[in-house]
């Protein structure tokens, strides 16, 4: 009988047999993420119901050196909830409860399974929300946006997950339950642990802080002739000294496509469309948006809408927000790409990019959060072409090169997962990836949380030289003799 | 070879230490004055060949800061460490030396319309000083803590590796997350070298709106923060127990004057608006003895009256002034306080506070008062186990953190 095996009968100890799936075909509905191409059938799935649970199914896992990895809604765009295939895939859906709602303090606890909008959704009556808001915000869970530090359209004005989560409870890659809280003296564990991809342990309860309701949201439409319009628009806004909730820029190719897939009546013949999102109070609003006009108009903006209702609003966004799906209607297959480029390198990044396309013949289509720099072209191929797949799939690593050599960063917002640890070496030495893994053995010593994750070679984290306590295990069982 | 010698052989500048180079009190053997990373790491090899215990210092404005080190052989100035390498004004974002001065970062980023949105705690205050205790000061409520502002750090380890984390783009998840492991840490896990942060257009206008009060109602204090006028801070300043409080709220923007109204309104008639902010801003409240209450929003004015309670009872002086809006308050005591009744005050403030998930931690005590600094630490064991991987050999300011790392 296997390890994986013996550990799995054990599991009945912990979960009724409804928890725990074993089923192959079963299994096969949790072999990957959002990132499609990478899969994996888990060794076993457990639906646990609560932290003890999770605690006492990863001290079975420490007990039988099993790897475990845990999945929110799996959702993730860089394979960080991969399963193992000898391992246990730890699932988080049925932990879906909002604990407590605290207006006064401007926070709420709440479950990690529970969906980014959930918590929205539950405080916008009194006036509050939740702020990171990424794209999948209906269906991800707030224990994946910990684990990838999720960001959003939104996070140029208000940051990220890890700007806006107070504590968290946890359970450690040895199956303790720890809390990690911003008033507690000490190191910051809980910012080293949101964004740590799952390879630091489990969250099973995230108190989030509440953002109040902006008094006035302004969301304006431009449309230029061409990116560099839309660009030189994005310069002198951010030059204006004005913080916009958001920027987000699309190339024609990818307005093409969200028209196609959504209708979302965009200005006729644009190469670019800028969305910009004011909000604040309402005098400083109206200041904003009289000058962000005046900027995309001196830009060579043709049309300009501005959103005068939720509605309207909301008709303004669908194109932009469906845009990574809405590749679907033009392309056969697509990558969608993460990469990040000082805001004032996007026209060479860009101008980059076009080259890509016209060496390897491979269509990009070209989304952006453009205020913070965070690209996300989408690579265009038809895998029913022999080798076409192949090219995609280079143009998409020569793009993160380009963000690398313009002094960005290989992702902004989807993590680094199985998908891109490869390309963790080029833009960090091994000096810094060995101290950042001195983080993973202080939590993981046997690397058995999300291992294969981030780190393209896992340093093995032997013993803390020099503060060995009493005599070595292999000394003491006559192994190994010490002089 | 000996430590002397090696230390001279390194390439940089090391000079014997004097009596005012001490280290809360701990007086080293030399000063290190390294002008890059790569000085850094050559004098902590130097330090790691010898065993020597070694302590990173700034301006020593908060080198008083936390216990005493256990050992302290090599105090690593980074007054040298003092350029801008970096000011990308149409990315929002700067990099600097770690000795870079809070007022020289300022000057620099204002020529270009730019600030970074922490408030330095102390003048002469450096970058990495500033880092190394997680100071904050009454921007925090709008725009969090320095580590929230930290995009990437490089770092020299107690062995001499140099590593780096983050970058210089301001959204980025590559990798985990050094600089806010190293943010607060005390220097006990290695030396920051170098930063980059983001940044924040200076506002085109500001105003403050203040009131005194007899004491600050709850309900005033949650009305300013919730409100969606966006208040950048809001300060309370207490000088005395049976003194009355002021609260100061900030608001920035093109249309700060308008805003200020609004926010008057909330505050009562009586509330001043003003262009410069009051002379306390920002500034804070004690030196050799100093405390921080952190706890809930909704809990401070519940702090404000233990706080008080214990003061008449031990016949204390406190001062205590921070952040209502993020229920960050600090507590200073005049030096001449007797040091048991210190030691009373710390423990009985720590004990009621914490019935509404407070916390009191001393930042800074004389000797003499002998009470533990920290109170409970969730984590510790965690902490410890991080302390031993980037520290094994305990040679960074030991002693100096929580639970004796």
């Amino acid at each position: 009988m296997s390890t994986l095996q013996r550990l799995t009968e054990r599991l009945s100890e912990i979960l009724d047999q409804d928890s725990v799936i074993t089923d192959p075909v079963r299994l096969r509905t949790y072999d990957c993420d959002g990132l499609t191409y990478h899969r994996a059938t888990p060794g076993v799935v457990v639906l646990p119901d609560s932290a003890e649970q999770i605690a006492a199914v990863v001290r079975l896992c420490d007990e039988y050196g099993v790897p475990f990895v845990a999945r929110g809604s799996g959702t993730g765009l860089s394979g960080g909830a991969l399963p193992r295939t000898d391992g246990v895939l730890i699932v988080t859906s049925r932990m879906r409860r909002i604990l407590e709602i605290d207006i006064p303090n401007r926070r709420a606890v709440v479950e990690p399974g529970v969906t980014n909008l959930a918590i929205t959704e539950a405080v916008r009556d009194q006036g509050y929300y939740y702020a990171p808001d990424p794209s999948s915000q209906q269906i991800c869970s707030i224990g994946g946006n910990v684990a990838e530090n999720s960001g959003g359209a939104h996070c140029l004005k208000y940051g990220f997950t890890v700007n806006h989560v107070l504590e968290i409870e946890l359970v450690t890659p040895d199956g303790e339950i720890v809390c990690l809280s911003e008033h507690d003296p000490g190191y910051d564990l809980l910012g080293a642990f949101i964004g740590s991809e799952g390879t630091l342990g489990i969250a099973t309860k995230v108190t989030v802080r509440l953002s109040r309701t902006p008094e006035t949201v302004t969301t304006v439409l431009a449309a230029f002739d061409d990116i560099e319009g839309g660009g030189r628009a994005v310069s002198a806004i951010i030059g204006a000294g004005i913080v916009p909730a958001a920027i987000e820029m699309m190339d024609a190719l990818a307005i093409e496509a969200a028209e196609a897939a959504v209708s979302c009546g965009y200005p006729e013949g644009a190469g670019a469309v800028l969305v910009v999102e004011l909000d604040g109070p309402h005098a400083e609003v109206d200041h904003q948006f009289a000058e962000v006009d005046r900027i995309c108009r001196e830009a060579g903006a043709f049309e300009i809408r501005v959103a005068a209702s939720a509605e309207e609003r909301a008709a303004i966004w669908r194109g932009r927000k469906s845009a990574f799906a809405a590749v679907g209607r033009i392309s056969p297959a697509y990558i969608v790409q993460d990469g990040v480029v000082p805001r004032t390198s996007l026209p060479e990044v860009l101008a980059g990019i076009d080259r890509l396309q016209e060496e390897f013949g491979i269509r990009v289509a070209n989304v952006f959060h453009a205020g913070d720099g965070n690209l996300h072209p989408l690579v265009l191929f038809d895998d029913a072409v022999p080798g076409q797949g192949e090219q995609a799939e280079a143009v998409s690593g020569r793009i993160l090169d380009l963000c690398i050599e313009h002094g960005g960063s290989i992702t902004g917002e989807h993590g680094v997962g199985v998908d891109k640890s490869r390309y963790m070496s080029r833009m960090f030495s091994e000096e810094d990836l060995d101290t950042m893994q001195l983080v993973r053995c202080a939590f993981d010593p046997k690397g058995l949380s999300n291992p294969g994750k981030v780190f393209p070679t896992p340093r093995l984290c032997g013993e803390v030289p020099g503060v060995r306590k009493g005599v070595h295990p292999l000394v003491e069982s006559g192994l190994a003799e010490q002089f | 070879m000996s430590a002397d010698e090696d230390l001279a052989g390194c390439g940089t500048t090391v000079r014997p230490a004097t009596d005012a180079d001490a280290v809360a009190g701990v007086p080293p053997r030399w000063v290190a004055l390294p002008e890059s990373t790569q000085d850094v790491a050559a004098v902590m090899r130097v330090a790691a060949a010898h065993g020597l215990a070694v302590v990173a210092a700034g301006a020593g404005t908060m080198l008083h800061w936390g216990p005493p080190p256990e050992r302290c052989d090599l105090v690593i100035d980074t007054c040298c460490l003092n350029e801008v390498l970096e000011h990308a004004s149409g990315d929002l974002v700067a990099r600097v030396q770690a000795g870079v001065t809070a007022e020289s970062l300022t000057q620099v980023l204002a020529a270009r319309g730019q600030r970074l949105s922490v408030d330095a705690p102390a003048e002469g205050a450096t970058v990495g000083g500033m880092l190394a205790a997680g100071s904050a000061g009454p921007l925090r409520f709008r725009y969090g803590t320095s580590r929230d502002m930290l995009i990437g750090v490089t770092v020299v380890l107690a062995d001499g590796t140099v590593a780096k984390s983050g970058g210089k783009v301001v959204k980025n998840v590559a990798g985990y997350d050094l600089g806010k492991l190293f943010t607060g840490s005390y220097g006990t896990l290695g030396i920051i070298t170098e930063a980059a942060f983001r940044l924040h257009p200076l506002p085109a206008d500001s105003r403050w709106i203040t009131a005194v009060v007899a004491e600050p109602g709850q309900s005033l204090l949650e009305s300013l923060a919730a409100s969606p006028l966006e208040p950048a801070a809001i300060e309370i300043d207490r000088p005395g127990p049976r003194e009355p409080v002021t609260v100061s709220v900030l608001v920035e923007g093109v249309a700060a004057a308008e805003r200020a109204k609004a926010v008057q309104d909330l505050m009562g008639m009586d509330a001043a608006v003003a262009e410069k902010p009051p002379a306390w801003w920002a500034r804070l409240p004690g030196e050799e003895i100093l405390l921080s209450a952190r706890g809930l929003p909704a809990a401070v004015t519940g702090t404000l009256r233990v706080i008080a309670a214990q003061a008449e009872r031990l016949g204390l002086a406190p001062h205590v002034r921070g952040s209502a809006g993020a229920g960050d308050l600090l507590v200073g005591l005049p030096p001449e306080s007797d040091p048991a009744q210190v030691a009373a005050f710390v423990t009985a403030v720590r004990e009621e506070t914490a019935a509404t998930g407070g916390r009191l931690v001393a930042l800074a005590l004389p000797e003499a008062v002998g009470v533990d600094f920290w109170g409970p630490v969730g984590a510790l064991g965690l902490m410890r186990r991080v302390k031993e991987r980037f520290d094994p050999e305990r040679r960074m300011a030991p002693g100096r953190f929580v639970g004796g790392l």
